[in-house]
């Protein structure tokens, strides 16, 4: 297990490695100055050549990219000051340490994909189960249904509804915004809340379909029905063998979410109006702030690869099969 | 088929009660095609320590009678008729909590494929001992002990390790001798064994089914046998019941049915298939078509339309009335006992050497 | 449908085949198996087959039987060269087709076929069955007489199903018909060969016995030779003049059907003869000896040394640990009866004054005093 660890973490710093030289080179294709970009309105050539000087962008492509890199690892010191490892970095736009804008950022993420996460866990596993253990019947249906009708509604349609209805028309909540937990919870509940629950009902209904399809599934199974054979009681055969084998579909899925989550909800925090990662991936696309992008890459990225790992743990925690070969 | 007649299907005249016995069973599913009658009349029964072989091809209905014992089908889209009684327990009309005290306990079942059949996620060792505790309200130190006697029974080297082994780790053989150990667990008084050996080589085969039969001498088990494979069920069954299309068309002990056949489809079946000590001049003598699709099985005898002597019988009968199965040593066909007989000994026979 | 073909089965011990159509010398695959820390390398093999000579000839039927993880199928596969042998040679027709390149194939590629043992996995689904007839024509250029919807149409008519059908798609067709469908494919390029991989494993007895009739027709009628590859050896023995039995990726035993049934030497081959469960259809007491072995085959990544089987066998020594046997023939054998075994058994089959019960399950349940 532990030589399984140490291999799948190799491999994800290597991969890590490459998304970053694709990302970088990627950008430098675009003909443009950035020290001219990062210099702003009162510019004059002595300020790009300092500019220019600062950032190392008189160096050339490769050595710039390797110096990236080994900030990352190492630190780097720019004009402002030490930026300490993990250093992506600072912004053509703001001058901030990248670091420091996405750490900025990232509590607002974390909460959003959190809240959500357990909401839509436990209300799409949940209805998911009881529409497999009523299948056929008028339960089932409804749930089914409303699942199919919920999972084709979008953040973007369903958002402004929720908000026009307790936010503009009756009043009853406050305009989403961020508090920190740390601050104050209750606050950071409240306006959390209509976000979660907008994001939260597109990932039920698709949680809900998948948690019945797999378990239906799995009721099939031989060895389900050997276990009903034994004589152990419906409901410990559905908990026990049926609910296990569904747990790898689930976890699959869970973990691809969870990583697009991470790296931001770009449409959740545009619909109301939140500043998470995701909002910082588009702005400094679009400003060509080719530090910020390839910071918030290489943190997707990672999120991407950790969770792989730690789906790949929960396989092995599952299924023995994967485990023990 | 509204017209045919009833008769195999009329309950049981009063004698001595069968441990087991299955009287004119009727199972129908609805697909999206419309409704299969898996099991169209069925009627056997079973005595303590004794083997029922039910031979027969796919979609002969032998597997859905079994799984209907246990009350192990599909209820939404399952009709089951008739009586099924066991020990004098009527089991078609059992609640789900009746019959779960009889599963695994009472009745175990034991199927084909043991990679299938054991669920990956849980130690061989638990698999077994889970329904002794549930049915003997054993502790689990009791039933991991009772898990490693069963076991060493049925011959898995090493039990005392093994136990905490999962499915997967077992060789294909061994896990049959699991599931086996997992059926006897209780001590059942029927075993259903739904082609238990079909997906083993030969020699493992040979085992498994001496196994079988000597566990059977210790446990004193009813066993009901159900395969497609004529050798397997010569060696194993004391009575024979041939199903074809969801019906018993023959039904005796072993020996008399493989010996002296009297069903035009048991005849087909034991021509069609080389033996190892048949004659190598003796050309396989197949039966023509297919099997019926049980969405519309045919009119009459169901076998007539691959029947090569329905011909003699006389008229149309074989395409209009359902011949029906006596009582005993009987099969259900229209020819008379002396056309069996003839037809036996001058064409079926030669066809054997 | 013509369902009622019954033909007499193969005459005994095939007269010295007069012309080699395949010779396979040594011929070994391994599967490499991977593993290590931490970069992944090669840590063993899987020895599928390891060495093995057969020889087919021309219009002969072969039967090439043995248990699971025998090497069987893979044997046939690198013969149909489906698979890249790792170690010695095929020859085809004088040939040396054992690393023929994809081109150099191509001649003899339409002269040996292949049939499957799953007829509804084999057929393209979405092509009808005329389709799936002609197009090892298509592919190999082969233009017949009269044109290929014409050819497939006989063909068709040869395996026993209707030509009308030749527009249907396999799904309409029973397994049964569809192993015929597979025959007729094999049966499109004239071949000169079919190594047939199960094909009526996965057929109702009934419907077995009628594929089985097809094939021999077949192979009589047009003089086609077969590698028949099965795990049921009364099939086998209906079928092949010739059978060699496998065990773990090796020959341990060959010769005509009536040395291999009746006269067999090697203790793998009594035993599998001692396990087929046979139908008694006459009132005589069985007289037949009874093996039961222990476990199952072991595992060919790590094969025993010496003669595989010894792990299993009631006469090993230590000299069948430490040496190979080689397939040779023993005294009192038949021409081409060889068997790989240092102490062979009787060439018999007849029942034994003792059993021989190696599964502890069953000695201690038959025999309770023992141990």
């Amino acid at each position: 297990m532990l030589q399984f660890l140490v291999r799948r973490l190799i491999g994800a710093c290597v991969i890590i490695f490459l998304i970053g030289a694709f990302t970088f080179f990627l950008f430098y294709t675009i003909p443009q100055d950035f020290a001219e970009l990062s210099c702003g309105r009162n510019c004059t050539p002595q300020n790009i050549e300092v500019i220019r000087e600062n950032l190392g962008l008189d160096k050339p492509i490769t050595s710039q990219f390797w110096e990236f890199m080994a900030g990352i690892v190492n630190g780097r010191d720019f004009s402002q000051g030490h930026c300490s490892a993990p250093c992506l970095g600072v912004s053509f736009d703001t001058g901030e340490f990248v670091w420091d804008s996405i750490l900025d950022r990232f509590p607002l993420t974390l909460s959003l994909t959190l809240g959500g996460l357990v909401i839509f866990l436990f209300l799409g596993l949940g209805s998911g189960l009881l529409a497999a253990w009523k299948r056929g019947t008028v339960v089932d249906k409804a749930v089914s249904g409303a699942s199919i009708v919920l999972s084709s509604f979008q953040i973007y349609f369903l958002g402004p509804i929720v908000l026009g209805i307790f936010v503009y028309q009756s009043g009853i909540m406050d305009n989403p915004r961020y508090e920190p937990f740390t601050e104050n919870p209750i606050a950071w509940m409240v306006g959390m809340i209509i976000p979660w629950c907008v994001m939260a009902t597109i990932f039920t209904a698709q949680y809900t379909r998948m948690a019945r399809s797999t378990m239906i599934e799995q009721l099939q199974e031989e060895h389900v029905r050997t276990a009903r054979a034994k004589g152990m009681k419906q409901r410990y055969v559905f908990f026990r063998y049926a609910w296990r084998g569904s747990l790898i579909p689930i976890v699959t899925i869970l973990g691809v979410d969870l990583s697009a989550l991470l790296s931001g909800a770009v449409v959740t925090e545009f619909t109301f109006d939140l500043a998470g990662i995701g909002r910082l991936a588009v702005d400094s696309s679009l400003t060509k702030d080719l530090p910020v992008t390839m910071g918030v890459m290489l943190f997707g990225a990672f999120f991407i690869l950790i969770l792989n790992i730690v789906v790949d743990l929960a396989y092995a925690y599952i299924d023995p099969r994967v485990r023990l070969s | 088929m509204t017209t045919s007649t009833r008769t195999e299907g009329t309950p049981a005249p009063t004698g001595p009660e069968s441990f087991f016995s299955v009287r004119d069973l009727r199972v129908r599913f609805s697909t999206e095609d419309g409704i299969v009658k898996a099991v169209d009349g069925l009627s056997f029964d079973v005595e303590r320590g004794r083997t029922l072989g039910i031979v027969g091809e796919s979609g002969s209905g032998k597997s859905v009678t079994n799984l209907t014992v246990l009350g192990l089908h599909n209820p939404k889209t399952t009709t089951v008729d008739g009586e099924i009684v066991l020990d004098g327990k009527e089991l078609v009309t059992a609640t789900e909590k009746e019959l779960e005290k009889l599963r695994g306990n009472k009745v175990a079942m034991i199927f084909q494929d043991p990679l299938t059949a054991l669920s990956p996620y849980y130690t061989v060792g638990r698999q077994i001992a889970e329904p002794y505790m549930k049915h003997t309200g054993a502790s689990k130190k009791e039933a991991r002990a009772r898990a490693i006697e069963m076991l060493t029974k049925v011959g898995i080297p090493q039990p005392r390790s093994r136990v905490d082994d999962y499915p997967h780790q077992f060789s294909g053989g061994m896990r049959q001798r699991a599931m086996i150990a997992m059926a006897l667990v209780c001590d059942p008084d029927l075993l259903i064994a739904d082609e238990p050996t079909t997906a083993l080589d030969v020699t493992v085969q040979a085992q498994i089914l001496d196994l079988l039969k000597d566990l059977q001498q210790e446990f004193g088990s009813a066993i009901v046998f159900i395969t497609h494979d004529l050798g397997v069920i010569s060696d194993m069954a004391d009575d024979l019941l041939v199903m074809y299309a969801g019906r018993a068309v023959e039904r005796g002990s072993a020996a008399e049915v493989l010996r002296s056949p009297r069903h035009p489809y048991t005849w087909g079946l034991l021509s069609s298939m080389p033996r190892l000590g048949g004659s190598l001049d003796q050309p396989l003598s197949p039966i023509p078509g297919s099997p019926p699709s049980m969405l519309t099985p045919p009119s009459g005898c169901p076998f007539h339309p691959r029947c090569a002597f329905s011909g003699e019988v006389g008229g149309d009968r074989c395409a209009t009335v359902r011949p029906p199965l006596g009582e005993g040593r009987a099969a259900a066909c229209h020819l008379t006992a002396q056309q069996k007989q003839t037809i036996f000994i001058d064409k079926i026979q030669p066809r054997l050497r | 449908m013509s369902d009622e073909l019954t033909l007499p089965a193969q005459q005994g011990p095939a007269s010295a085949s007069p012309e080699v159509l395949l010779k396979v010398q040594g011929l070994t695959k391994h599967f490499p198996v991977y593993g290590g820390f931490p970069i992944k390398r090669k840590v063993g093999a899987v020895q599928a087959v390891d060495d093995v000579d057969l020889t087919v000839g021309a219009g002969e039927s072969v039967g090439l039987v043995g248990e699971s993880g025998c090497g069987k199928s893979t044997t046939g596969r690198l013969i149909t060269r489906l698979l890249e042998p790792t170690g010695g040679k095929i020859e085809y027709a004088g040939r040396d087709i054992s690393h023929a390149s994809r081109r150099q194939l191509a001649p003899v590629r339409s002269e040996i076929q292949m049939i499957f043992q799953d007829p509804y996995s084999s057929l393209n689904p979405r092509q009808t069955v005329g389709t799936i007839i002609k197009s090892p024509m298509e592919v190999n250029g082969i233009d017949p007489k009269g044109g290929r919807d014409k050819k497939v149409r006989e063909l068709l008519e040869l395996v026993g199903l209707n030509p009308e059908h030749f527009n249907r798609f396999p799904h309409e067709f029973s397994g049964g018909q569809r192993q015929r469908i597979g025959v007729a494919r094999a049966l499109a390029l004239n071949p000169k060969l079919i190594v047939a991989d199960e094909p009526v494993s996965a057929l109702d007895v009934s419907i077995q016995a009628q594929v089985v009739n097809l094939l021999q027709k077949v192979q009589q009628e047009l003089g086609i030779a077969f590698l028949f590859i099965a795990h049921d050896l009364a099939v086998v023995r209906h079928f092949s003049q010739r059978v060699a039995v496998m065990y773990l990726g090796k020959v341990v035993e060959v010769g005509d059907r009536v040395s291999i049934y009746s006269r067999p030497r090697h203790p793998y081959t009594h035993a599998l003869l001692s396990a087929v469960p046979e139908v008694s259809t006459v009132d005589e007491p069985e007289d037949r000896e009874r093996i039961r072995l222990a476990g199952d085959v072991p595992s060919p990544i790590m094969p025993p040394s010496g003669c595989r089987f010894r792990t299993r066998c009631w006469k090993a020594q230590d000299k069948c640990a430490n040496e190979v046997p080689p397939l040779v023939r023993l005294e009192g054998n038949h021409e081409g009866h060889l068997t790989a075994c240092h102490f062979p058994e009787e060439p018999t089959t007849a029942a034994r004054d003792e059993d021989i019960v190696l599964d502890p399950a069953l000695t201690a349940l038959e025999d309770p005093g023992k141990d």
